[in-house]
């Protein structure tokens, strides 16, 4: 028997004061909100056409007029890491979106039923997670080809156990509660009650491990493009543009290092948010901090 | 304990054939004929017949199965489409390059991430703790295969202190073959790293505020004793599942990090055959890799009754 001291109720003014106390929350905030923007602002506008070849232009190092430098067709490095920001990202979200919506409703049946539905889940995370993630993204986007949408498929089947496994160890945290014996009480049924009380009770869980897979989805996608099997040309992925890089490390080394800066600014950014909303919304993660 | 070991190595085993129908399934669906692939465009549609027949390749789906799972256990993997020689041959020939790089990898990260870790939880909230937690933080965002091309830039380019790819071999000599496994090796390690130093340091700093390390310190013993003795071995089960999660990562890693440096290993086999449509040799190295990863969590899994005593006297 565990004993719950009941922590009262914070406001979401109380919440916002904190966060923006917060040093790691504001830093990744700042920095996803930037990389956000541009990729929104790329749809509109970009210093150069990222699809138009100036070969006279080629492999030009960072200057006023290319701030990044161009590549080996003369492209604007600047311009293809905004492009590719878009890319990057829809990938990374849209896998995270299939990992909850499929593992989020598995793990918490799982806990609300309990016994065998639960053991039977449960190795089968076993059997997803014998796989090396990347070697089934690469078989999978070798069975149906390369491209975006595959991509997605192979990352956001990867997410669906881990999504699975933090919603039934939430989940099961929350059961024993008493507010959940009141609910049960009052004749809830177990999916009105998973729906009404223990989903809302594990939601900043969710979050936080979804800025995670979110930081892991975009290293995947970097992975399976940089191997060729990302988003296709003409369309830029920073992937794909440190595989072209690698072979022209000597003449054009600003081809590798912008792409890579742009990963890991956004990896690091999403990794800071997610630090810095455990912090703020969860106490006992501040004690061990 | 007997019942727990039982119980661990049978779920080891019941995902382990299930991961092979899985991968015999998936294997299945690919598009692409071996019979056609391995005559050519060429070959009448009567000689296709009589070498699918020959290959067994017309069998019912079972008994296919149950050929080739039958020949994993006895380690005949069946040849190689493309290659032409057995695919077991294959295998032995690029693992001598994949194990050494991902132990060397495994036991870099360890060195590195233990006593970050260790540091860090000592020192939480002072300079030293945020520097480091700062690098890990940094180390985490860096993918390796971007890492790698930094490092080849810097030791193999410009400082031409190794080579930026390819493989002697090693009848070459131990010296230059484990140079060229170096940087793959550093680059494989420093983010998993990271990420290991990380959790080492949350671990202990759970561990720090247990009551028994106050005790262990009210009873005079010095801090450094407590820290190694009481607290590490306390931390060591998040920690262990880490290195057996890592293992897998580092596996499938050195596939983009053998593309990166031309290295002959496993996992630049497997991504030319699964371009080559050599299925032989996908079903293969994946069932190898897969059997690896399972074996390796089995370890982790009994190495907790070893590190955690209540483990062992529980049913």
């Amino acid at each position: 028997m565990t004993l719950h001291i009941d922590i009262p109720e914070e406001t979401f003014s109380g919440i916002l004061a904190k966060a923006f106390r917060n040093s790691a929350f504001v830093a990744g905030f700042v920095v996803t909100l930037l990389i956000l923007a541009m990729a929104i602002a790329s749809y509109a506008w970009t210093p150069y056409d990222v699809t138009r070849l100036v070969i006279s232009d080629k492999t030009q190092a960072p200057s006023l007029a290319h701030w990044f430098g161009t590549d080996h067709f003369g492209r604007d490095i600047l311009s293809m890491v905004m492009v590719g920001a878009r890319n990057s990202i829809a990938v990374a979200l849209v896998a995270v979106g299939i990992g909850m919506g499929v593992g989020v409703p598995l793990g918490a049946f799982a806990a609300a039923r309990g016994g065998l539905v639960d053991e039977a889940l449960m190795r089968l995370n076993d059997l997803v997670f014998a796989f090396p993630a990347l070697l089934s993204a690469i078989m999978i986007t070798a069975i149906f080809g390369p491209g975006a949408v595959n991509a997605i498929i192979a990352i956001g089947i990867f997410n669906i156990p881990v999504f699975a496994r933090v919603a039934r160890a939430g989940a099961l945290a929350i059961w024993p509660r008493e507010f959940i014996l009141a609910a049960r009480a009052a004749g809830k049924s177990s999916t009105q009650i998973t729906v009404e009380h223990v989903l809302p009770n594990i939601a900043t869980l969710l979050l936080v491990q979804g800025t995670i897979q979110f930081a892991l989805g975009i290293l995947a996608e970097a992975g399976l493009s940089y191997l060729g099997l990302g988003a296709q040309p003409p369309m830029p992925s920073w992937g794909r543009m440190l595989f072209d890089a690698q072979t022209r490390m000597v003449v054009a080394p600003w081809m590798a290092i912008f792409p890579g800066m742009a990963i890991v600014v956004t990896v690091l950014g999403l990794n800071l948010l997610g630090d810095g909303i455990a912090d703020i919304l969860d106490p006992k993660s501040r004690r061990q901090r | 304990m007997t019942a727990y070991l039982l119980k661990r190595l049978a779920i080891a085993i019941a995902t382990l054939v299930l991961a092979s129908m899985v991968v015999f399934a998936v294997l299945e669906v690919l598009p692409g004929d071996p019979a056609r692939l391995m005559l050519g465009l060429n070959a009448s549609a009567d000689q296709v017949e009589l070498l699918r027949n020959q290959m067994g390749l017309n069998a019912p789906l079972g008994l296919r199965y149950l050929r080739w799972a039958g020949g994993l256990l006895s380690l005949d993997f069946g040849r190689s489409y493309t290659y032409s020689v057995p695919v077991i041959d294959l295998v032995r020939e690029r693992l001598a390059v994949s194990l050494p790089l991902a132990l060397i990898a495994l036991a870099l990260s360890t060195i590195i991430a233990i006593p970050v870790g260790l540091f860090s939880a000592s020192r939480r909230g002072r300079a030293g703790d945020t520097v480091a937690m700062g690098a890990a933080q940094l180390g985490v965002a860096v993918p390796n295969f971007w890492f790698a091309l930094m490092l080849i830039y810097v030791f193999a380019v410009w400082l031409r202190l190794v080579p930026a790819g390819g493989f002697p071999g090693w009848g070459a000599g131990v010296w230059p073959a484990l140079k060229s496994l170096l940087l793959p090796a550093v680059a494989l390690a420093l983010p998993q790293a990271a990420i290991l130093a990380r959790v080492t340091r949350s671990a202990l700093i759970e561990v720090l505020n247990e009551d028994y390390i106050r005790t262990a310190r009210a009873k005079g013993l010095p801090y450094r004793a407590v820290l190694w003795r009481h607290a590490l071995r306390n931390a060591m089960i998040p920690v262990l599942t880490i290195l057996g999660l890592q293992f897998a990562f580092l596996l499938a890693g050195t596939i983009i990090i053998e593309n990166v440096f031309y290295l002959p290993g496993l996992g630049r086999l497997v991504f030319q055959a699964i371009t080559q449509r050599d299925l032989i040799v996908v079903e293969s190295v994946v069932m190898l890799l897969v059997a690896a990863v399972i074996a390796v969590n089995l370890v982790v899994d009994l190495s907790y009754a070893v590190v955690d005593p209540r483990l062992r006297s529980r049913q």
